[in-house]
C-alpha cells in the first residue's frame, strides 16, 4: 500500500515538473510565446465582448418590455364622465397594470410641446385630437398572443377608435437578438478553430523542434503518454495565459468604453446600467482557454508523436 | 534468451536485408555480429529492439515473440533492453546526469532511487565527477561511456550495441570492450554489431556473421 502511494507521489510530482518545465519552455521563447497567447487572447476576447454587448441588449430590451403601453385612440365624442367608469372597468382586467385617461385638450398640449407647431395649431377651428387611454400592461402578459387578444377585445368596445400596440419594434428588436446570438455562435466557433490551429501549429513546430528528444525518448521506453504530457501542458499555459490575457482586454475596453456609455444612457434618461461580466468572465475566459488548449495540443501530438519513431 | 526463426526483412523498395535468419544466443551469453557494411547488421539489431517489424518470421525474446507485440506495449519491452548506438543518441541540452537518468525517468523511478543508480552506473563507466557536464564538452569516448551508462542504468537482461567503437580510437575501443565484458561477467546477454575484425579476433566469445542478410556461420 505504501508501495502505491509513493508511487502515485512520484506521478504527480512529475506531473508538476512537466508543469512547471512546460511554463519555462514558453519563456525560454517569449517573443514567439507572447505572440501567440496575444493572438488567442483576441480570439477569446472578441466573444466574450459581443456575448457582453448581447446581454446588454437583452436586458435593455427586458426593460422596455416592462414599460409596453397599449394606447386607446377614442371615438371624438366620448366623454370626461364616461372615462371614469371605462378606466376602472380596464382596471379590472388581469392582464391590465395600470390605466390613465388623458383628455383630448391634453394630448393636444403634449403634441404642441413636443412639434413645436404652435402657430398651425393655432389656427385649427377646434381639437382634432381624440381623448387617449394608457394602458399598462402587466409584466407576466408581455406575450404576442396575449397581447393581439386583448387589442381585439379593446377594439369591440363602441368607446374605442383605435388600439395601438407598436410591437414591431420589440419584433425586430428580439430578432436583432436571436441574429446576433446566432451571429455570435458563429463566430465563437471559428475563432475557436482559430484558437485550435494558432495551438495546433505552435505545438506541431514544438514537436519538430524536439524530433530528436522524442528519438531519444522513445529509443529508452518512453511512452507516448509520457512524451505527449509536456506538450499537453504548453496547450494548457497558452489557453489559460490567452484567457487571462483576454481578461485583461475586456477590463480595458471596459476602462475606455465605461464612461461614453454611462454618458449615453443619461441622455436618454435611462435607468440602464451597462453590465460587464467580469466576475463570471475571469473564471470562464482562462477554462475556455485552457479547453481549446489542451484540446488542440492533444490533436497535435495525435497527429504528429506517431511519425517520429527512431530509425 | 534471442531466438530468430526464419526471419526476413524486406523493405517496400523490394530490398531484402535479412532472409531466413535463424540463430539464437543462450541467457548471459556474449556475442558479436559481424560482416562487411550494409550486410544487415543494424537492421537485425533493430528488429530485436523493434524499431523495425521483421516481414517474416519469429523473434523469441525469453520465449516470447516481439512480432506479436502491440506498438502500445513496446516502450515496456524497450525497458527490458540497453541500447547503445554508434551515433550516441545523446541529449545535447542536458548534463550527463540527466541523459544518464532519462530510462528511470521515463519509468517513474523515484529521485533518490534515480540518484543512487545514475551515480552508480557513472561510476561503472567512470565518470562519476562529470555528472554536471554537458556532452558537448565531453571527448567521443566519453560520450560513448554516457551511452552505455544509460543503457545498463536500467539494470536490463540484453544489452545491443550498434558499431558502439565505431568513432574510436584502438585504445578506447578496447576500454568500452572490456566494460561490455564487465556488464557480461555479471550475467548481461550481450549483442555488439561490429566490423572492427581486429578488435573482436583475440576475444573468446560467439559470432555470427551476415553475408548480404544472410547467416554465413
Amino acid at each position: 500500500m505504501n508501495h502505491i502511494r509513493f508511487n502515485l507521489k512520484v506521478y504527480l510530482l512529475r506531473h508538476l515538473q512537466v508543469m512547471l518545465f512546460s511554463l519555462g519552455q514558453l519563456w525560454r521563447q517569449l517573443l514567439t510565446s507572447t505572440m501567440t497567447v496575444l493572438v488567442i487572447s483576441i480570439s477569446l476576447a472578441l466573444p466574450a465582448g459581443l456575448y457582453i454587448l448581447l446581454q446588454n441588449i437583452k436586458q435593455v430590451s427586458n426593460q422596455w418590455n416592462y414599460v409596453s403601453q397599449i394606447s386607446l385612440f377614442m371615438e371624438y365624442n366620448f366623454s370626461d364622465r364616461q372615462a371614469n367608469t371605462f378606466t376602472n372597468k380596464l382596471q379590472s382586467w388581469p392582464e391590465i397594470d395600470a390605466v390613465k385617461y388623458q383628455t383630448s385638450n391634453k394630448s393636444l398640449e403634449n403634441f404642441r410641446k413636443l412639434s413645436g407647431l404652435d402657430d398651425l395649431l393655432n389656427n385649427l377651428p377646434n381639437n382634432p385630437l381624440p381623448a387617449t387611454i394608457i394602458i399598462n400592461i402587466k409584466k407576466d402578459s408581455l406575450n404576442p398572443d396575449t397581447i393581439n387578444n386583448l387589442l381585439i377585445r379593446l377594439e369591440g368596445f363602441a368607446e374605442v377608435e383605435q388600439a395601438q400596440f407598436d410591437m414591431e419594434w420589440l419584433k425586430r428588436l428580439r430578432s436583432i437578438n436571436k441574429t446576433g446570438q446566432l451571429g455570435i455562435g458563429i463566430l465563437t466557433t471559428l475563432l475557436s478553430l482559430s484558437v485550435l490551429l494558432v495551438i495546433g501549429n505552435t505545438i506541431r513546430l514544438s514537436i519538430i523542434n524536439r524530433q530528436s528528444e522524442i528519438k531519444v525518448i522513445k529509443l529508452v521506453g518512453g511512452t507516448n503518454n509520457f512524451i505527449n504530457r509536456p506538450f499537453l501542458y504548453a496547450g494548457f499555459w497558452f489557453g489559460a495565459l490567452g484567457g487571462i490575457v483576454a481578461w485583461f482586454i475586456l477590463l480595458l475596453t471596459m476602462a475606455l468604453l465605461s464612461a461614453p456609455i454611462n454618458e449615453l444612457t443619461l441622455l436618454y434618461n435611462s435607468q440602464f446600467n451597462f453590465q460587464w461580466f467580469l466576475s463570471p468572465m475571469i473564471i470562464a475566459l482562462p477554462i475556455s482557454g485552457i479547453i481549446l488548449g489542451i484540446f488542440s495540443s492533444w490533436i497535435a501530438t495525435k497527429s504528429y508523436l506517431s511519425n517520429i519513431e527512431p530509425h | 534468451m534471442i531466438k530468430f526463426i526464419n526471419v526476413y526483412k524486406h523493405y517496400h523498395n523490394n530490398h531484402q536485408a535479412l532472409s531466413g535468419l535463424s540463430f539464437h544466443i543462450d541467457e548471459g551469453e556474449m556475442t558479436f555480429l559481424t560482416g562487411h557494411s550494409g550486410a544487415g547488421k543494424s537492421t537485425l539489431l533493430k528488429l530485436i529492439a523493434l524499431i523495425e517489424r521483421s516481414s517474416h518470421g519469429q523473434i523469441l525474446i525469453n520465449n516470447r515473440n516481439i512480432n506479436g507485440l502491440p506498438q502500445n506495449k513496446i516502450p515496456y519491452y524497450r525497458r527490458q533492453i540497453g541500447l547503445v548506438f554508434q551515433n550516441h543518441y545523446l541529449l545535447f541540452d542536458r548534463t550527463v546526469f540527466d541523459n544518464v537518468a532519462l530510462p528511470l525517468v521515463v519509468a517513474g523511478e523515484n529521485h533518490r532511487e534515480i540518484g543512487r543508480r545514475v551515480r552508480a552506473s557513472l561510476d561503472k563507466v567512470s565518470l562519476l565527477g562529470k555528472e554536471r557536464s554537458l556532452p558537448m564538452v565531453l571527448s567521443c569516448g566519453e560520450q560513448q561511456r554516457v551511452v552505455i551508462a544509460r543503457a545498463v542504468v536500467n539494470r536490463p537482461p540484453i544489452l545491443l550495441a550498434d558499431e558502439p567503437t565505431g568513432n574510436l580510437d584502438c585504445e578506447l575501443s578496447n576500454d568500452i570492450m572490456k566494460l561490455f565484458e564487465q556488464f557480461n561477467q555479471v550475467g548481461v546477454t550481450v549483442f555488439i554489431a561490429t566490423h572492427n575484425h581486429d578488435l573482436i579476433s583475440t576475444l573468446p566469445y560467439g559470432r555470427i556473421i551476415l553475408q548480404h542478410g544472410h547467416l554465413a556461420q
